[in-house]
């Protein structure tokens, strides 16, 4: 397959990770941004691959992940309305909220239904004009341009009962809060390529700068997240604090210009609560007050829910990268991707689903039982 | 310590406090608990994986024991005489859309059952179908799927002996729901079964998999783009007895229906007590599965075939039984993908084609799209 199966091929892989052996000479930590690259490196065992020097900590780029508990609640509150249309991508589904989930929602008659696109809950909007849809628009820049595609959409199409819960949230922010921590390890970052490929890679240059660190945009395939890594290596062990491009064939510095000038319409910046992690300023994007009546916080009267989560949960630690999820006491039993205590085992991007699913070595109680 | 400058906001405070080592250590289960669902049926607990398998074991067995149901493979066997044996199983078909490409909820109801018979090395020979009708159906539909039944019963060589029909008030079902019973003979000298996989065994599948359910998703109009994919469903009798015809040494055979290739070998595994090791260059997989998986965020080894089985053979009739499935029109793109281990006892365990190892667990509960 074009684009894919040259960027899986073994032999390029195992000289790349060949060259970065070759290049390093001292351990180094770096953070693969994106849950979508946890789950390739894990899939495809290149974590076993690459030379012991090479420590990767798993960043907090899973939207599933980060949706702070108080966004399910709301969820749950207005799916569970009667005339109500709930859609949502798959894996949001199964995210526990402070009473349930939207799988229960449904068991008990509320309408949710999955969405493979924002755009197919505008026609469900236009062919149930005495219901009211709502979308789930979650995720970081990637998803933004869709998303905000449905607004745009239903605006044109008149439609007024359309609306979209939003929870966006964005790169930069979050690497530049966990750069400010004291207890920051990260050395290097591998950005997450299809972020850029919205957003480019000039909002990097000066975190670079500002914080001594070295970052590269980074693909998903296994050649791709290789190349990223000795890239970074190279600028590690150099002690230069570059932004390089591993992801030439998809990104672009000033990144696709008319995905951003239609967030700028729809979005503008503001505080975002990270679940696990907690508010990081400027990390999130909402609905523009011209484009309020879409809201559906608003429509609904749901802003005022609140919920507190544990300050205990190690999601958040590991959403970080302080801590591996194999590293946690409830990791494998009693937490599953079946059962999931926290959110990072929820989504198949979560660190700890991907280390559950393509890790564990042994049978443990969250397998089949033996008997 | 750094402030939050980039952002232009000054709320240093929260991020500050939460991401420092003041974090605590956890003690016990401390995130907020979600609803188990073992409460409610929910649409997991018809995936086929880790739910089902869980309320079969909590609501069914503990309920219903007996040796037969309890041996946990497709069909329940029971010795009728010296010599003989009767292996009885039974299906409930829900398909939607009734009709996809490559086949129908009739020809699925037929060799679903005729495959669940045949997975214990038994012959199968007669078929009940009970139905469940939706008032307002469209009786020219009832008709298409009667006479497919009755097409894929003829390519089985069943018949369909007895029935039954129940009509159900319009909005109380979804069109039309088949339920089948079928049962067939076997010799008792025959142990095919999900526990009998021994270390060094060959894993043979009899074809390219995943092409079913990506079938169905795309007749769903769930794809948002056309492949040419045909559902696989077909009957799998004759191509066992092709295969036990040149091999004594077949120990286990299943079909990877709901749940796919990955939930089917867990299970082989678990009962088996052994390890069982795939090899991903030689899992046989259609581009236009591969390609859709790649778009959804599935992974082909999860979704559901209808016309496949996996066979777990010694390892010095493998190529035989190779060669005899790739000679039956049930079997041309069989493949052997791997191979039996002592350990890890009831895993399965994946070689990537990178040359790395990794877990393939059971699928934990409705198949769910990735957000990107």
């Amino acid at each position: 397959m074009k684009y894919l199966s040259e960027y899986r091929d073994a032999e390029l892989v195992h000289s790349t990770i060949a060259k970065i052996a070759e290049r390093i000479t001292q351990p180094w930590t770096m953070m693969e941004i994106c849950g979508g690259q946890t789950h390739s490196i894990i899939k495809n065992g290149l974590d076993q691959l690459l030379p012991e020097e090479v420590e990767l900590v798993h960043g907090p780029g899973c939207p599933v992940c980060v949706t702070p508990l108080e966004l399910i609640d709301k969820a749950l509150e207005i799916a569970s309305l009667p005339g109500v249309i709930f859609t949502s991508y798959g894996d949001m589904l199964r995210v526990p909220g402070s009473r349930g989930d939207l799988f229960s929602i449904r068991a008990s008659g509320g309408d949710v239904r999955v969405v493979y696109s924002p755009l197919d809950a505008v026609r469900l909007a236009q062919e149930n004009p005495d219901r009211e849809v709502v979308f789930f628009a979650i995720g970081f820049e990637t998803t933004a341009p869709a998303n905000v595609m449905s607004v745009i959409q239903a605006e044109r199409l008149k439609l007024d009962n359309f609306s979209i819960l939003v929870s966006h949230v964005r790169v930069p922010p979050a690497i530049e809060a966990i750069l400010s921590s004291p207890s920051n390890r990260v050395q290097g970052f591998l950005a997450a390529g299809h972020v850029c490929a919205v957003m480019g890679y000039w909002e990097y240059l000066p975190l670079a700068e500002k914080y001594h660190i070295p970052i590269t945009v980074t693909g998903f395939e296994p050649l791709d997240i290789t190349r990223g890594i000795l890239a970074t290596v190279e600028s590690l062990e150099a002690g230069t604090n570059v932004v390089k491009n591993a992801y030439i064939r998809t990104v672009t510095e000033k990144g696709n210009r008319s995905a951003q000038a239609v967030i700028n319409r729809v979005f503008e910046n503001c505080d975002r609560k990270w679940r696990g992690i907690g508010i990081i300023p400027g990390s999130g994007w909402r609905l523009k007050p011209a484009y309020a009546h879409f809201d559906a916080e608003k429509r609904f009267h749901v802003e005022a829910i609140q919920a507190d989560e544990s300050p205990l949960c190690i999601s958040g630690q590991v959403l970080q990268g302080l801590k591996k999820p194999d590293q946690c006491q409830a990791f494998g039993a009693p937490c599953t991707p079946e059962n999931p205590l926290g959110a990072t085992m929820v989504s198949d991007e979560g660190a700890c689903a991907a280390y559950y699913r393509y890790r564990t070595q042994t049978p443990h109680a969250g397998g089949i039982d033996h008997d | 310590m750094r402030h939050i400058i980039a952002t232009g906001l000054k709320h240093p405070t929260p991020v500050e406090l939460i991401m420092t080592e003041k974090t605590p250590d956890l003690q016990g289960p401390v995130c907020p608990v979600p609803k188990k669902h073992t409460e409610t049926i929910m649409l997991g607990h018809g995936s086929g994986g880790k739910m089902m398998a869980d309320l079969i074991k909590d609501v069914f067995y503990s309920r219903l024991e007996n040796e037969p149901l309890l041996a946990g493979n497709d069909a329940g066997v029971v010795e009728l005489t010296d010599g003989l044996c009767l292996a009885i199983s039974t299906d409930a078909h829900v398909v939607s859309p009734l009709f996809f490409s490559g086949g129908d909820i009739g020809r699925l109801a037929v060799c679903g059952t005729v495959n669940d018979v045949s997975m214990v090395g038994a012959v199968p020979l007669y078929l009940t179908a009970s139905f469940i009708l939706e008032e307002g159906l469209d009786i020219k539909i009832l008709e298409k799927v009667v006479e497919s039944m009755s097409k894929a019963a003829e390519e089985a060589g069943v018949d369909i002996i007895s029935g039954d029909t129940k009509v159900v008030a319009h909005g109380e079902a979804d069109g039309l729901y088949i339920s089948t019973t079928g049962v067939g003979l076997l010799d008792s000298r025959i142990e095919i079964g999900g526990s009998k996989a021994k270390p060094g065994d060959k894993v043979l599948v009899s074809g390219t998999i995943g092409d079913h359910g990506i079938a169905v998703l795309e007749a769903r109009g769930e794809l948002g783009f056309k492949t040419q994919l045909e559902s696989d469903v077909a009957p799998l009798n004759h191509l066992i007895e092709d295969i036990m015809a040149v091999s004594k040494n077949i120990h286990v055979l299943r079909d990877p229906t709901r749940g796919g290739v990955a939930t089917a070998l867990n299970e082989i595994a678990r009962q088996s007590g052994v390890g069982i090791i795939l090899d991903e260059n030689s899992l046989p997989v259609k581009p236009a599965v591969v390609g859709a998986c790649e778009m959804l965020g599935f992974d082909p080894l999860y979704i559901a075939n209808e016309g496949k089985l996996l066979a777990v053979v010694s390892p010095e009739d493998a190529d035989m039984v190779l060669v005899a499935m790739r000679k039956s029109q049930y079997g041309q793109e069989a493949a052997v993908i791997g191979q039996v281990e002592a350990e890890p006892a009831g895993r399965l365990l994946l070689k990537t084609a990178l040359g790395a190892t990794r877990i393939i667990d059971v699928l934990a509960g409705e198949l769910l799209p990735r957000i990107c």
